[in-house]
């Protein structure tokens, strides 16, 4: 909160130079709050701030700790898929079958777990192994084929959408999986990926609890260790960074495959918390991933972002969606207010970070 | 290159110890409660087979793929081609444009007969009408309700679904409900406008309309869950759809509002969530009916010329009530996914 107050601050108090002393501009260092407001996530943490002050205002049952718990899961389930597909986007790639990767993720363990009859755990695994290998078939023929992304994504989200319904009605015979909550390890399962718990009286899910940790870690790797350098390398240049020695084909690979282990993570959650999945879901959703990472401000065309970023941005995303429905506004125009919303937010934070660098 | 093969075997060697791991570990850790094991059941329904010559018979809907819903419309009809001794050619797509050309197809490849969706009406007019003026008999299922007759069709298999929505609306009179909110998962879906308008019609308390995205669950619940906490005046939710519904109760249930379920459509789990309480109950159109029917009506008008509703009125298929009283009957059924 601290931060806020000063970044505010540093907005409306005009660029004063330092009292009595005449330097040259060039060689001062520039105050702190500017210095912190050209960080690529200050923008959208902003934005965020406004998106949630807006809404204490405009729609009161927001201001209840309930809801914020609520708007808080909403953005997990969003922000633990954006944190990867963000790493990868500063990497330099996109990767469109991240949504229905998540659905996919889910019916296998389902369905290994209830077509075996074993214990879902068994079905969790081999969920992981599948999402993972989906990864490295993405990243691997990537690299094979020096294709776009684009191009290489696109055609495993749709393959991935025909084998999701095509599989399961070949083994359920019907188009969504059976319920597995009365099998063993269901509840351990359940407390892993989909259980609550209570802060205060407010019942908070910990999805949010483990999209924070991923945040976290995910900043700690990008800033201090190598693999975090040579994701910026192959993002910014990748002929460079091969030049200098940094393996571009593990470090694509990997991000696909980190990708991969995001949506086996969500899908696990939905899995755990809705019992059945129904195979035609998931689609659009690669599409919000790489929203809250643009929002977080990851650039498009790779080598730059941060991971903290995704994290304001799904948040917003989540507030938003969920705002609109706490202030009871006509439900018809739902879509437009969130891409108005969304919009301005973006303005927002692109207007921050082009006030705080122009010198 | 020399680096990529490095790094490929080295990607090997873990995974197939990973698959060796996993193999040894299946043999101990078998569920001993629920699984496929649990579900033994009797096979699908059969009754012999007709002996009539050969006949192709296309089935094209507007159907989204992966939709339980649709899926006990095709079976239905899948086993009415079984008995029947007719070829059957499914294909769905959501878009009506996409949907004319799937009609134009079957118009192509010669069939016997066409069993088709007119979700959008006008759309589907003119090649309707190339396939009755090419001497295809046509018939009309579960979209349709107002336009079959004008079209041309011979017969038609469905639900009003205004009328399966006041249905529902009365229903709810009869329960005491003051306030309901109607959950649609699909904007813009006319049908599912259709139900909520019915609701709001005959119900005498008031309804308020709430648009989720019905592709992501975790988003279905917290937007209801969020409308809940708007507006604690709620004390009925109202789902077009079963998994929407199972959802809309885990919101219920968090939330702690006193707010009842009732849903149209039915699944295997929706079943068992009426069995336990926390779904009221469900308004069936009979899907499997649907298709059934309406495959099963083009047999008979090539091997004996009767038609359905004399091609006058429509055969309704629905609206069909679910509730605490009559669902172990259903329940069977449902297991296998017919119902």
């Amino acid at each position: 909160m601290s931060m806020t107050q000063q970044a505010a601050a540093a907005v409306t108090t005009p660029p004063a130079p330092g009292p009595g002393t005449e330097k040259d501009g060039r060689t001062t260092e520039r105050p702190l709050a500017i210095r912190l407001l050209a960080r690529p996530e200050i923008g959208v943490f902003l934005g965020a701030v406004a998106v949630w002050v807006f809404f204490l205002i405009s729609a009161p049952p927001v201001r209840d700790g309930g809801s914020m718990a609520n708007i808080l899961y909403q953005s997990s389930t969003i922000g633990i898929m954006a944190l990867p597909v963000a790493l990868l986007m500063i990497g330099g790639e996109f990767d469109l079958s991240a949504g229905v990767g998540v659905i996919a993720s889910a019916l296998t363990a389902s369905m290994v777990a209830y077509q075996l009859s074993m214990n879902v755990w068994v079905g969790v695994i081999v969920a992981l192994v599948a999402s993972l290998g989906i990864g490295f078939l993405n990243g691997w023929l990537l690299m094979r084929t020096g294709l776009p992304s684009f191009l290489v994504t696109l055609g495993t989200f749709l393959i991935l959408q025909g084998v999701n319904l095509a599989v399961t009605k070949l083994i359920t015979g019907n188009v969504a999986t059976d319920d597995i909550s009365d099998m063993d390890g269901f509840s351990q399962a359940k407390a892993l990926f989909s259980s609550s718990f209570d802060v205060g009286v407010v019942q908070v899910k910990i999805t949010v609890v483990w999209w924070l940790a991923f945040a976290a870690l995910a900043t700690w790797v990008l800033l201090r260790t190598k693999y975090g350098n040579w994701i910026f390398a192959v993002g910014g240049n990748k002929d460079s960074a091969r030049a200098v020695g940094v393996p571009v084909a593990f470090t694509k690979i990997s991000l696909f495959m980190l990708v991969g282990f995001g949506a086996w993570f969500v899908g696990m959650h939905q899995l755990f918390a809705f019992n059945t999945v129904q195979s035609g879901e998931g689609v659009g959703q690669e599409l919000i991933y790489i929203a809250a990472a643009v929002i977080g401000g990851c650039l498009l065309t790779g080598g730059s972002g941060s991971a903290i970023g995704p994290v304001f941005g799904a948040f917003m995303f989540g507030m938003v969606q969920q705002g609109i429905v706490y202030a009871g506004w006509n439900p018809d125009w739902f879509k437009a207010f969130l891409g108005v919303m969304l919009l301005g937010a973006t303005l927002i934070n692109l207007w921050v970070s082009r006030a705080a660098t122009r010198r | 290159m020399n680096r990529t093969a490095r790094s490929r075997s080295r990607k090997i060697a873990p995974a197939v110890a990973v698959a060796a791991a996993a193999t040894l570990i299946l043999a101990g850790c078998s569920s001993s409660s629920g699984g496929k094991k649990a579900e033994e059941e009797a096979g699908d329904i059969s009754a012999g087979k007709a002996d009539t010559p050969r006949m192709t018979v296309a089935m094209i809907t507007h159907a989204p793929s992966g939709d339980t819903f649709w899926d006990t419309i095709r079976k239905g009809a899948e086993a009415a081609a079984a008995k029947d001794n007719l070829k059957l050619i499914y294909s769905n797509d959501e878009s009506a444009a996409d949907q004319a050309a799937l009609v134009q197809n079957a118009i192509d490849q010669k069939v016997d007969g066409i069993a088709v969706t007119l979700a959008k009406p006008d759309a589907m007019k003119e090649v309707v009408a190339k396939a009755v003026k090419a001497g295809i008999p046509v018939v009309g299922l579960n979209a349709g309700m107002s336009d079959w007759k004008e079209q041309g069709l011979l017969s038609f298999f469905g639900q009003d679904e205004a009328v399966s929505g006041q249905a529902l609306g009365t229903k709810l009179n009869s329960t005491g409900a003051q306030h309901a909110l109607c959950v649609v998962q699909v904007q813009g879906a006319v049908n599912l406008e259709q139900r909520c308008a019915g609701v709001e019609k005959n119900f005498k308390g008031k309804t308020t309309k709430l648009y989720v995205n019905g592709a992501d669950m975790p988003s279905v619940k917290s937007t209801i869950t969020a409308k809940l906490k708007q507006d604690s005046s709620i004390d009925e939710v109202v789902t077009l759809a079963a998994p929407i519904a199972l959802t809309a109760a885990q919101s219920v249930d968090e939330t702690g509002s006193k707010a009842k379920i009732a849903t149209f459509d039915l699944n295997k789990e929706l079943i068992s969530a009426i069995k336990g309480g926390s779904i009221e109950f469900a308004v069936d159109q009979q899907p499997y009916l649907q298709g059934y029917l309406s495959v099963d009506s083009l047999w008979l008008y090539k091997n004996n010329g009767n038609y359905s509703g004399g091609g006058e009125a429509p055969i309704l298929t629905g609206p069909a009530f679910v509730d605490k009283a009559n669902v172990d009957t259903v329940a069977a059924f449902a297991a296998k996914g017919t119902r």
